[in-house]
């Protein structure tokens, strides 16, 4: 927790956002990442994707992990769920080490990833059936799951008959019917128009604040960051470090209008800060050069 | 009348065309090769190299119902005149091997009507029967072994790495090549036919298919496997049931590749099949029996495409870029 006197707002936390913090540490570790590295061996020599990232995150959090494209968020939620193996360092789920994908860590990705030949709720009926559950008992249950999302009625619907929106619902039910500890979230609203994109986040802290789940969502994306997360992780890029562990001082719950409170905004300033530090050196994007040439007529302006 | 603006023009790049007009164009692809055919065959100043003799007049060695070509007639035609002899008579002909399209209609429908002329001749429909005998096994076959090989191959590169270059060396190995071999092996009955069908398809068969495999979505494999599914069950639900439609168009293809290979298969050992009838026909110079045997393989190959097509459309309801219009 650095550079506390440039901007000191966000540091400030209400009383009761305080005791939430407080209950919220109080709860079981339930991930655990130490000093995790993840080198990649290219025909160009190594790369390292991350270095050294060590958190904690706590039972029914809602972690957010954000930074700017290269920080290795992704690489980092694909090692979380098991679908990457890491170069070092430790990552413990409930106390034990992560070894392969499995169940107890769903994810979410931004490519919907439902099965195209199943129905709606034969897709969320799937992780029962993969483990051993019969079609007979896991269809009432997928049911139950499918009302979480409001999609009911689509049950019997193919996947190409939603919406994005409607997608990633059944996605996250088909995530959360097997009862996983963590939900991994690999910037599952990406895709979504802006309207959608809102709609969504208030469904999912619904639905996370009626579930025993804890919820690591990977962004890059300040604004959601700040509205869904009860802790912002901020990576910075080449190589994927932290930088710093935010504890968002926006109280819960949370509504759309708090995002020009001066907590959010605040938080906001401390991200930009982290994450655009001096725009100009730190950029790997070029700076776009043009040599603007008028092509009508002088006279005609639209602005 | 929404699209309207997109549906008038006939050349819009990448655009479907109206219902009526794929109708339209869809008949004139047949349409048009026929009327050429008709136009050659009926239009007398059209090609028509030939004379059809009908009266021989004093030309010692014309007959009746002879052709010969134009040249020398109207040179005979010539001399006869000269000579003050009776001239022939005759009408411009296409050469034996170019039937008009009536006449193969005629011998279309005689085919099924009119018993063969040799006494152990086979009707062309047991001709066919036996030709579609020795598709169907040598296509069973080697799906049998080929589909699932294509698909371990896809999907488990120590599959990939242990049979495709090998295969890839094999199926440049003409099928036909193998002829004399499986009769050595075989006999000379339908064992070696099956068996050049199974080689002309097969190696295609696993390698076709293997792509296919490896063209499912690896997300979909990465999705099921953070909900918990094993190894062993990502191939048979997840694997499998995501390539289906798309396996179901390449079988439709290599069905395809197999009847090419019909009639050089059906020409080893003891010829059989509709080849055995075509070759007869074409002994007798009935060549209008040769183009009936031949179209009436493509109006089977056609047929059996569209019933497959359609079963497809019905049985993968949820694959969206196949069942689009």
């Amino acid at each position: 927790m650095t550079n506390k006197n440039s901007i000191p707002n966000y540091l400030d936390q209400s009383v009761e956002v305080k005791a939430r913090f407080e209950k919220l540490k109080n709860r079981d570790v339930i991930l655990e990442v130490k000093n995790l590295t993840k080198v990649y061996k290219t025909n160009k020599g190594e790369t390292t994707a991350l270095k050294n990232v060590s958190f904690k995150t706590h039972k029914r959090e809602f972690v957010c992990i954000i930074g700017p494209s290269g920080c290795g968020k992704s690489t980092l939620a694909r090692v979380l769920a098991g679908l990457e193996g890491y170069s070092g360092g430790e990552v413990l789920l409930d106390g034990k080490p992560i070894e392969g994908p499995g169940r107890d860590r769903g994810m979410v990705f931004q490519g919907y990833t439902l099965f195209p030949w199943r129905t709606v709720k034969q897709n969320v009926m799937f992780g029962l059936e993969m483990n051993g559950m019969g079609v007979n008992q896991a269809g009432p249950e997928a049911e139950l799951w499918l009302e979480l999302v409001g999609l009911e009625k689509f049950a019997n619907a193919y996947p190409h008959e939603l919406s994005g929106g409607m997608k990633q619902r059944v996605a996250i039910a088909r995530a959360l019917v097997n009862q996983p500890r963590i939900l991994l979230m690999d910037e599952p609203f990406g895709a979504l128009d802006a309207q959608t994109r809102s709609k969504m986040q208030a469904h999912l802290l619904e639905i996370w604040r009626n579930i025993d789940i804890t919820v690591v969502f990977i962004t890059h994306d300040l604004d959601e960051a700040i509205f869904l997360a009860d802790r912002i992780l901020v990576l910075k890029a080449h190589p994927g470090e932290v930088m710093e562990l935010i504890e968002v001082p926006v109280p819960r719950p949370r509504q759309l209008s708090q995002i020009n409170s001066p907590e959010f905004l605040a938080t906001k300033a401390r991200l930009e800060a982290l994450i655009h530090p001096h725009e100009e050196q730190e950029s790997t994007e070029e700076p776009i050069q043009q040599r603007m040439i008028r092509f009508v007529n002088v006279a005609d302006n639209v602005e | 009348m929404k699209a309207k603006f997109f549906v008038t023009g006939w050349f819009n790049v990448r655009q479907e065309l109206s219902k009526e007009r794929r109708k339209i164009i869809g008949w004139a692809s047949f349409l048009l090769p026929i009327l050429i055919w008709c136009t050659v065959s009926y239009v007398p100043f059209v090609w028509h190299p030939e004379v059809l003799v009908e009266k021989v007049g004093d030309v010692d060695y014309f007959q009746e119902g002879m052709r010969i070509d134009k040249a020398i007639y109207l040179e005979e035609l010539a001399n006869m005149k000269q000579q003050g002899k009776k001239a022939p008579q005759g009408e411009p002909a296409n050469p034996i091997y170019l039937p008009a399209p009536h006449e193969v209609a005629k011998a279309f429908y005689n085919a099924f009507t009119t018993p063969p002329a040799q006494k152990d001749g086979l009707w062309m429909h047991q001709s066919l029967w036996q030709s579609i005998q020795v598709i169907f096994w040598g296509f069973v076959i080697s799906s049998l072994i080929g589909v699932p090989l294509g698909v371990l191959c896809g999907t488990y590169s120590l599959f990939a790495r242990l049979f495709e270059p090998f295969i890839e060396f094999f199926r440049y190995l003409p099928a036909p090549a193998f002829g004399a071999l499986m009769v050595a092996i075989l006999g000379i009955y339908d064992g070696p036919k099956i068996a050049i069908i199974v080689i002309g398809t097969f190696f295609q068969q696993v390698l076709v298919i293997s792509n296919t495999t490896r063209k499912l979505d690896y997300s979909l494999i990465e999705a099921a496997m953070t909900l918990g599914t094993s190894k062993w069950k990502l191939l048979t639900n997840v694997v499998i049931p995501g390539i289906l439609p798309s396996l179901y168009v390449d079988m439709r293809i290599l069905l395809g590749w197999a009847w090419t290979y019909l009639i050089v298969a059906e020409l080893i050992g003891t010829s059989s099949g509709i080849t055995l009838y075509i070759t007869q026909q074409a002994r007798y110079q009935h060549f209008e029996n040769v183009y009936a045997a031949i179209f009436i393989i493509g109006f089977i190959g056609l047929g059996t495409d569209l019933i497959l097509a359609w079963l497809g459309r019905r049985m993968f309801r949820w694959d969206k870029p196949a069942n689009k219009e």
